[in-house]
């Protein structure tokens, strides 16, 4: 278990509780967390499960593989800490990891 | 018509668009009464992975699903399930259920999906014949995807290609049986075709285009033999159809709603009646960016009208309308599909097939109209982009891999 926060663009903070194996995505959709769509449901085929990495928990959620960075390329607003949140799997490493949804996943 | 005093919403279906419709009206603010009618006994799920990593047994049960039961209870939303709709009497606003009974309604959403083609052969109907749409489907193929087994696939499709994909790393003896003269021959090219044959024939698949099934035979009831229409015999453990889907539109149909292949609707995904929306592959909506109406069977269409319908219900403003988009993944090979490639007059191929990292591209009077992109997310993300804006791209920059999409797209006029 970890506990997850969730940070919209406006700086409201949704705190929740998540289990280890599941994603940092599905945690969220599972949550109503708002602003994270994940259309394809966690294939890494759409790119719309965009956050940015809290920069204090970079070194434990790792650097995202060839084909995510190749996604993110292509969101809007990257910035160096962003990563697809399909593709962070929650573990009690990551209890307390902060990431920050964009404003639009589109 | 303004439905934005609504009190009672019922859907019909289970699936991805009822289960974005739920989410949407609520996120909307529709605080009344949602009803959720759905015959499969499970919760809505996803079905991509059945196909995929679930069938392979690299996905739990649990994260198919995209809520928890709790969420529905949460949210206030009736769930009714293992329940067969059966009737829709638009002059009362009810909604039948084969058990008995009625639900009302003051705005409906029909997302009844679609169904497996019947294998129309004689033989079809014995044991080890599956169809692959619903958990229940896998949850009784799955136990027989055992090593060495014979697993004959009728059609070279989507379905049938990534279910063969998962049999071949399962260790499975894999055909697949395709009556065109190439896979995927409804959906692509032919140079994607040669390419997704090549790839499963170096799998260990035998793939045999051309190829009719004339009939199943078996014994004591259970599938031993496939033969074809040239008097060529297969033996067979499994048989797994998957040549195609209906529409469900029975239901609109009978309570005299428009249809033609697929319950037909507006941008809004209203039908015409202004009560009654459709939403997700039993629905045939405006494509926008291609000027015709038509029916999608995918992940994208079932989310975008299952909003789209829970923002007309709400008067909210409509969401937008994105470029087609789909997937598919077959053994380490991620084919993302942007737009529709149907009527395309001009392919232009970027990057080498060879390195198992390539894109082509459709035009039709020089405009970009889709991508078929293998191993490739710029190729695919930046072709959703150009598509919407109806971009015209010279065929030799389209191919010119010394510039990158980001390049390319910047000089799109």
């Amino acid at each position: 278990m970890a506990k997850i926060i969730y940070v919209d663009h406006e700086g409201t903070e949704r705190a929740i509780e998540a289990a280890n194996g599941e994603s940092v995505m599905e945690a969220a959709i599972k949550n109503s967390i708002p602003g994270i769509d994940a259309d394809c449901g966690g294939a890494c085929a759409c790119a719309t499960c965009h956050v940015y990495v809290d920069e204090a928990f970079l070194e434990k959620t790792g650097a995202a593989e060839d084909m995510e960075q190749s996604m993110l390329d292509f969101a809007e607003n990257v910035k160096p800490n962003s990563r697809l949140s399909c593709q962070i799997s929650v573990s009690d490493d990551l209890d307390g990891l902060k990431v920050i949804t964009p404003e639009s996943q589109h | 018509m303004d439905l934005s005093n609504a009190e009672r919403v019922v859907i019909i279906g289970g699936g991805q668009a009822a289960a974005q419709a739920c989410a949407s009206l609520r996120q909307f603010g529709f605080e009344g009464a949602i009803t959720l009618i759905g015959d499969e006994a499970a919760l809505p799920y996803q079905r991509p992975p059945l196909s995929k990593a679930y069938m392979k047994g690299e996905l739990a049960e649990e994260r198919l699903y995209f809520k928890p039961a709790a969420w529905y209870e949460d949210q206030n939303i009736d769930t009714v399930l293992s329940v067969r709709a059966t009737g829709i009497d638009r002059s009362a606003r009810t909604v039948s259920l084969e058990h008995g009974g009625s639900v009302e309604y003051d705005a409906l959403i029909i997302t009844t999906g679609s169904r497996p083609r019947a294998l129309p052969v004689e033989g079809a109907d014995l044991d080890g014949v599956f169809d692959l749409r619903d958990l229940a489907d896998v949850e009784r193929i799955r136990p027989r995807m055992i090593e060495g087994q014979k697993l004959v696939i009728v059609g070279a499709g989507y379905i049938g290609l990534e279910a063969a994909a998962v049999a071949r790393q399962l260790g499975l003896d894999v055909t697949v049986l395709e009556m065109e003269d190439r896979v995927l021959a409804r959906v692509t090219s032919p140079i994607m075709s040669a390419f997704f044959e090549t790839e499963h024939t170096r799998q260990g698949a035998t793939i045999k285009t051309g190829a009719r099934l004339a009939s199943l035979h078996g014994a004591d009831g259970k599938v031993t033999t496939a033969r074809l229409a040239d008097g060529s015999e297969l033996a067979a453990d499994i048989v797994l159809v998957g040549i195609g889907i209906l529409p469900n539109v029975e239901l609109a149909e009978d309570a005299g709603i428009a249809c033609s292949n697929g319950i037909l609707t507006d941008r809004d995904a209203r039908t015409n009646d202004p009560h009654v929306f459709a939403a997700g592959d039993c629905a045939a909506r405006p494509l926008v960016h291609y000027g015709r109406q038509g029916r999608l069977e995918s992940v994208h269409n079932a989310i975008e009208q299952g909003k789209l319908a829970a923002a007309a219900i709400m008067g909210k403003p409509r969401p937008p309308e994105d470029c087609p988009w789909f997937w598919s993944d077959q053994y380490d090979l991620k084919l993302q599909i942007a737009g529709l490639s149907q009527d395309y007059d001009e392919t232009v191929l970027r990057g080498d097939p060879e390195s198992r990292k390539f894109a082509v591209f459709y035009l039709q009077n020089g405009k970009l109209i889709a991508v078929d992109a293998v191993n490739s997310p710029p190729e695919f993300l930046a072709s959703k982009r150009l598509i919407m804006t109806g971009a015209r791209l010279a065929p030799e920059t389209l191919s010119d891999t010394s510039q990158s999409m980001k390049e390319i797209a910047a000089s799109a006029v």
